[in-house]
């Protein structure tokens, strides 16, 4: 019959009308800066750089070893390595970024930086409101703006963090364990100075435990 | 029937008061310059607040709030909707007819402002009560197409001259079923005058009123002027001329900055005046449907029921998608044109059925009642096949692309 889908169309869309004032479920639209919904946990969107401890300097993981800068597709990080070395998280020895910029402008979200990154110092952070109005300061983010605890990291990708830190301490548990084998070897070999010549595996034990993880990645 | 109350008379006796402290040969001309600064003042506020009315209407349809950030709710965003317009740069292209293009949105607005000039929005209320009033808002109405067309042809683009082509080919079918839907009531009522064709419906028998609504013709009468009416205002589904996914927006396409805004308020007014009239002949003009609620002020009535109809207008706008040209075409020829003619043999047969022919009061108005709807029933039944005989859907076999 002429006109019934007209009406049955009229019918709906007045139940849409009327319904959007009673129930939220005919009224879907979330008023974004006031009300926001809880982004996914995998969501990604501009990287930033980790440390452990309270002391953003002290604690940054980064060794300035250049792979995510040289790996940036759209070239977007700068590094500028340090002269001096300070301690890592298991006691070595490392360089350390004198200069980490990143350009917010430029960056395309893509994650490489993170994925070849063998120190797990720099992830993917959630924050997506970077807009700014001075576009040429407020794009280009400083070591001291991407240093971010962390804590800051186990809140926004607790899976992924939980991983990364038990990797960590699996790390620091082995280097330990190394360096305290080394430590007793070189007890013995001191306890007893009268075997001498055979140098035995444990020769290196004036070298500190080498982090197992460096070795891995050489993508030079 | 009372005659009007302080209340009621408000306006009226605003103006008179006025009018009274001027020198005695300046009387008629500072009422005519009252009246016309009332209109205008009135209907553009009216504009402002249905555009962010419909705003907010359409999107709770589509389930969405609607503009909500400029003041309380959302409700002075027609002041930035107005200052942006006001802002933007007026553009005119190179190869436009200037003159031309420079006058149509004005024409445009002019005419739409003439048709209100016939419209009682209220007991003693019209600015002015012609004899053939209905026939001098036809008249003039008939103008927005020159003006539609001046706009179309002048700026020398082809989106623009589609719309307006467009735009002649609807508004030239759907005036005649709009002339001839209001036709009925003009016989009925045996005047053009639409002052006069109100207080024929201000009469109550027991409590309910004349209106001519109440009739089988009259109801069939008003669908069809309405349908008609948004086909004329070029109001969604029938929005063909200013069609965005195919035209951008048709005859306007080359205006920006207050022109545009131009062609938007006459739309906009274009839509009132015809609901006005379409209130005037059908619905009643300003008076009560009963006669125990003629204590509100005329007035009250006729924007009540202004906005009730620019809310339907709004509410079809949310419902149903665009016609296409053959379908437009085929709906004004096929089924508006012939249903209004027999709704004008309906509201005949209704004239003769009198109380002598189909016996007393309570059955007598029934099997009135009866016999003129289903003069227009049948009819309605046998259109609607045809129009959607060959409407079949067929699987499609293509040639070349399988």
């Amino acid at each position: 019959m002429l006109g019934e889908g007209i009406i049955q169309g009229l019918v709906e869309t007045a139940r849409n009308f009327f319904g959007s004032y009673v129930g939220k479920d005919r009224l879907t639209t979330v008023q974004y800066p006031e009300e926001r919904l809880p982004l996914p946990e995998a969501s990604r969107v501009f990287p930033f750089l980790l440390y452990d401890g309270s002391d953003a300097e002290k604690g940054l993981r980064c060794v300035a070893c250049q792979i995510c800068e040289k790996e940036c597709p759209p070239r977007c990080i700068h590094i500028e390595k340090s002269k001096d070395k300070k301690p890592d998280f298991v006691g070595k020895a490392q360089a350390y970024p004198a200069v980490f910029d990143i350009d917010v402008a430029v960056c395309m979200s893509c994650q490489i930086c993170v994925e070849v990154c063998p120190f797990d110092a720099i992830r993917m952070d959630k924050q997506f409101e970077l807009s700014t109005t001075d576009r040429f300061g407020g794009l280009l983010w400083t070591k001291e703006q991407l240093a971010k605890p962390n804590e800051y990291y186990r809140k926004i990708h607790p899976t992924e963090a939980a991983e990364t830190d038990e990797r960590r301490a699996k790390e620091l548990a082995d280097a330990q364990a190394k360096a305290a084998a080394a430590a007793a070897a070189a007890a013995a070999k001191a306890a007893q100075p009268a075997a001498t010549g055979e140098p035995s595996g444990n020769g290196a034990s004036a070298v500190p435990a080498v982090p197992p993880k460096p070795s891995k990645v050489v993508p030079q | 029937m009372v005659a009007g109350g302080t209340a009621d008379q408000v306006f009226v006796n605003l103006d008179h008061w006025i009018v009274g402290h001027t020198p005695g040969p300046l009387h008629a001309l500072v009422s005519i310059l009252i009246a016309v600064a009332a209109i205008i003042v009135v209907f553009a506020g009216l504009f402002a607040l249905t555009t962010v009315f419909e705003r907010k209407g359409l999107g709770r349809m589509q389930n969405r709030y609607g503009p909500n950030r400029v003041g309380p709710f959302g409700v002075l965003q027609p002041m930035a909707d107005a200052v942006k317009s006001l802002t933007k740069e007026d553009l005119v292209p190179r190869a436009a007819d200037h003159v031309v293009h420079y006058l149509a949105p004005l024409v445009l607005v002019g005419i739409v402002f003439l048709t209100y000039a016939v419209l009682p929005v209220g007991r003693n209320m019209t600015a002015v009560n012609l004899d053939a009033g209905v026939l001098f808002f036809f008249a003039v109405g008939a103008g927005t197409e020159l003006a539609i067309f001046m706009a179309g042809w002048s700026s020398h683009n082809k989106y623009s001259l589609l719309g307006a082509m467009r735009a002649i080919a609807q508004m030239i079918s759907y005036e005649i079923p709009l002339i001839l839907a209001s036709v009925p009531v003009i016989m009925t009522a045996g005047t053009l005058s639409t002052v006069a064709i109100v207080e024929q419906q201000a009469r109550y028998s027991s409590t309910l009123a004349h209106w001519y609504v109440f009739t089988p013709w009259g109801l069939a009468g008003f669908m069809l002027f309405m349908v008609a009416a948004t086909a004329e205002t070029n109001r969604s589904p029938f929005d063909l001329p200013e069609g965005e996914s195919e035209i951008i927006a048709g005859y306007f396409i080359e205006y920006s900055g207050f022109k545009f805004a131009l062609f938007f308020l006459a739309e906009y007014l274009e839509m009132f005046a015809v609901s006005g009239l379409g209130i005037t002949l059908f619905l009643g003009g300003w008076s009560a449907p009963f006669s125990f609620l003629t204590w509100i002020p005329s007035w009250i009535w006729f924007f009540g029921k202004l906005l009730t109809l620019i809310f339907a207008f709004i509410w079809v706008r949310g419902t149903v998608p665009r016609l296409r040209m053959d379908q437009l075409m085929n709906f004004a020829w096929k089924f508006m044109l012939p249903m209004t003619l027999v709704v004008i043999l309906s509201a005949g047969i209704w004239h003769f059925l009198t109380i002598d022919v189909v016996g007393p009061k309570p059955l007598g108005a029934v099997i009135r009642w009866l016999v003129c709807a289903l003069v227009i029933v049948g009819p309605f039944i046998t259109l609607a096949r045809g129009l959607e005989r060959g409407r079949r859907i067929e699987k499609r076999t293509y040639r070349f692309a399988e």
